[in-house]
This record gives C-alpha cells, structure tokens and sequence, in this order.
C-alpha cells in the first residue's frame, strides 16, 4: 500500500503552482500551495481530459486551461460547471527535499 | 483516425446564423424556415445529425488545436486574475445604464429620449454579449461571486439561460466551427443574409430566445440541448427559465398597467433596438473563414477596434488569442496579442476592413458553400499540422 514514488524535487514547483508529472502510464498534477504545502491529484480535468499542469493555480484551486472549470486541489471537489466529477488526490509528502506521492 | 482537412470539409452542408440550440427548434418550423433559409447545401449543422457523427468519427471533435508555445513564466502572469479592472468596467457600465435609463425614462414622449435610449440600449443588448462571456469564463474578476453576480445579470439581458449558454460556450471552445459539433455557429453555410440583418435587430434572437424560455418554463429541454447539458444541470435551466418569464410577465403587466411602452423599453425591447454593436462585432469572430479545422489561426479572426467598442466588446476582438487561450483574461489580451502576433495571421486593421473581406465572402457561398476566407500565416509562424495550410482540394476553393 505505502507506493511511495519520486515525482520532483521541492524547488522544481514554484509557490502557487502546478507541475506535470507522468509515471506508469498515467498523468498526475503536483501542486505547491501559497502556504508552502504540496499536494497531488489525477493530471487530466475530469470534463475532457485536458492536462492541468497548464492551468493556473489560484489559493486552493486548480482552474483547467480549455474551459476554466475549478477545482480544489487539495480535496479533489469540482467547483461547478463545466467540472462535475471531483478529481481523484493522493497523499503527497516531502523527504530529503523530494516531492514524493503515494500511487499504491 | 486518419482525416483530411480537404475530404472533410468537401463534405457537409446546410446554414443558418442562429447558436445552435435555437437553430434547431427553428429547423423544426418549416413555415418559418421556408422564409428565412436558402438553398440546401451539403453541410449538415444538425448537433444530432450526420456530420455530428462524422465529426467525432473522424477525430476533428474534441481534438487537439494548435496553441502557440508560451513560456509557463510568462503564462501564468497573463493568467493572473485580478479584481480591479473589471469593478472598474462595471461601475462605468451600470453607471451609463442607470444614467441613459433614467435619461430615456425623464425624456420619454418627446425625441430628446433617443439618444439616451440608444446609448441605453446598447449597453443592455450589446454589452452584455462580453459581460456573459468573459464572466462565464470566470476570467473576468477573481472573485468568482463577483463574476456569478455579472454573469446572472448579463445572460438576462442578452436573454442567454445561464445554464444552456454556459454549456453551449463550453462545446463552442472545444469544438470550434466544427461543423456539427459547435452550437455557437453565428453564419452557417450557405449564409442566410436575410436572418443576418435580421439580427442587426435581435429579432430573430429574441423570438427564439423567448420561446426557448417558455419551453424551458414549461420542462422541457430540447434533443439539442440534451446534447451538450448534463442532465443534473438541466433543472437549473428549467428553473431559470420560469424566474424569467415571471419578470417578463410582470413587465408586460405593468406596461397595460400604465399604458405605455416604457417598462418594455428598459426590460426586454432593449435587446432588440440595442443587439446592432453585437452582432457587428460577434460577426467578425468567425465570419467567413474556414470551418473544420483545429487552428484558431484558421477560423478566427483578431480585429483592432476602436476604444469604445473594445470597451463595450471587452477586448473580444482579439479573438483568436482568446481562442488558443481561454484562461487569459479580457484585459491581459492586448498584451498577449504582442506576445503571440509573430504566430498570427496578420490582424484585420479595422471593423470596416473586416466587412470589406467577410460580406463578399458570404456572397460568394451563397454560390458555393465551399469558399471560405483562408489565412495566410507569417513565415515566421510554426504550422501545427501541414495539411492545415497547404493548399489542397478545398484550400483552392478560397482562391
């Protein structure tokens, strides 16, 4: 279960912001708060599969690049259309200044 | 998923210049579709038709389009969202609203009233066109109520549900001028001149916009708007719809009330006399360019305009920057449209050049429905796919 997997180093995410990361096959968004926190969701938004990495992040939401729907990053909600679906997040934590996320 | 720009686009037919979801209901009156439509033609914009399944068949719905490469830095600060300019705009925009309302209102009887009334009117059928947009975005203001307060008040006036048009908007960026696919196409082709002009009046607009309410007032949402709203949001339309038509009806019964026009010209007629500076310039977005492609270079247009109706228009004219990028607010887009133009198509210096072009266009596809504008793109710009902009079979057709 304790699937913990490298995505970047702490310095590679500027505060209030969003990197791509792919791993297996998959696509996640790691995400720096303004509070210095990181987190980690699904990369693609739940409407139509559009990386989130390219969107813009503002407090404690992710906004998608093609249609401007939000979500909080931090707990996955969709915050009204064109999002319904929450995004799925995974536990990040931070070891030896690497950003790590569980996948397991 | 193998697919040719040219053998697609040889391949369709049919048009009006209605979004599609009001065109739809129309297509289903064969009185009033006798009147306003010309010849068949090959394209079929039906959002339930065949070039609806061909499109997603052939990989042009929901595609990957070009986007100039911008530095993430340089990105994100045009992202940046920001409160400021768009209070400013606002209270400019309510103030002149209160103001030529209360003008057109005191004046009422006598001619003195309609230069307030125009600037009213105006503002009430031809602003709001960009103040649902861009609110709709939620680019407009960071502070999201601010943009949901906006966006309420702005789909009322320009009688847009709130809910059918926020889903219609989304479909339109994902499938920009895809025949089919987008329910947003302003003239379809063969274009139907008489229902353009026609809309210089909002009458067209209005009617159908009225009768979508009543429909949606009574429960009932179109096979078309099934199509691209979700069914958890469509009681939200049917709900809307019926707060409406109570505004509407108490308008119209304090107007018998009072015997007199006036409560319908500051509710409701303004959309008519006042829709001319919005369909001017929402004409120009698309207006005689190539549909079926998946580069905004291709079938959008950026117009310099004058300071008034950029005010008015909220900087739409620079349209295919906010095409390749959504997320940019209005007020960012002229700095953008410096820091991507090398990418661009050359822009259309003024509203008159952009008629000068599109009118002769529209003309000649009234004899072949294949003519589209093409854009020729600077040598230095990076092409996404070739086949996008070589000549071709149908490229000919625009020499």
């Amino acid at each position: 279960m304790s699937d913990w997997v490298e995505a970047c180093a702490a310095g590679d995410i500027d505060e209030e912001d969003v990197m791509r990361f792919d791993h297996a096959g998959r696509t996640y968004a790691i995400y720096r708060s303004p509070e210095d926190e990181y987190y980690a969701t699904d990369g693609l938004c739940s409407h139509e599969k559009v990386h989130l990495a390219d969107g813009l992040v503002m407090d404690d939401i992710i906004e998608c690049p093609k249609h401007n729907g939000r979500f909080n990053y931090k707990t996955g909600d969709a915050r009204g259309a064109p999002v319904c679906v929450n995004l799925k997040t995974y536990p990040v934590k931070v070891d030896a200044g690497k950003v790590l996320i569980q996948l397991g | 998923m193998a697919w040719r720009y040219g053998e697609v686009e040889a391949s369709h037919g049919r048009g009006a210049a209605l979004p599609r979801a009001v065109r739809q209901v129309l297509m289903e009156d064969s009185a009033m579709t006798a009147i306003t439509s010309p010849a068949p033609s090959g394209r079929d914009y039906s959002l339930t038709g065949r070039d609806a399944k061909r499109a997603v068949e052939n990989g042009l719905s929901a595609a990957q389009w070009y986007h100039t490469e911008i530095p993430r830095k340089q990105m994100k600060e045009l992202m940046q969202r920001s409160d400021q300019p768009a209070i400013r705009d606002t209270i400019i925009w309510l103030g002149a609203l209160i103001l030529s309302g209360a003008g057109g209102a005191w004046f009422w009887g006598s001619w003195w009233c309609v230069p307030f009334f125009f600037v009213y009117g105006t503002l009430y059928g031809s602003s709001t066109d960009s103040r649902w947009h861009e609110c709709g975005h939620g680019t407009a203001f960071r502070t999201q109520w601010m943009n949901d307060a906006v966006y309420q008040l702005a789909c009322f006036m320009i009688m847009r549900n709130p809910v059918t048009w926020r889903w219609s908007h989304t479909r339109h960026h994902t499938d920009t001028i895809i025949v089919g696919r987008d329910p947003e196409i302003a003239v379809m082709r063969p274009p139907d001149l008489l229902r353009v002009v026609l809309n210089f009046f909002g009458v067209l607009d209005a009617w159908h916009a009225m009768t979508d309410m009543v429909r949606n007032a009574a429960g009932v949402i179109s096979a078309a708007e099934q199509t691209f709203i979700p069914e958890q949001e469509q009681p939200k339309a049917i709900r809307i719809a019926r707060i409406w038509l109570a505004i509407y009806v108490a308008t119209i019964a304090l107007a018998l009330y009072l015997h007199s026009w006036l409560p319908l010209m500051l509710v409701g007629l303004p959309r008519l006399y006042g829709a001319w500076h919005h369909v001017m310039t929402g004409l120009l977005q698309h207006g005689g360019l190539a549909d079926n492609v998946i580069d905004h270079r291709l079938n959008s247009r950026t117009v310099y305009m004058n300071p008034i109706s950029r005010f008015i228009y909220w900087n739409m004219n620079y349209h295919v920057e906010h095409h390749m990028f959504p997320m940019v607010p209005y007020h960012a887009l002229p700095k953008l449209h410096e820091l991507i133009k090398h990418d661009l198509p050359a822009p259309t210096p003024s509203i008159l050049a952009g008629y000068r072009e599109m009118i002769p266009a529209f003309l000649r596809q009234l004899r072949n429905e294949d003519y589209f504008l093409k854009r020729e793109l600077p040598p230095t710009a990076k092409p996404y796919r070739e086949e996008l902009h070589n000549d071709n079979p149908v490229a000919a057709a625009a020499e």
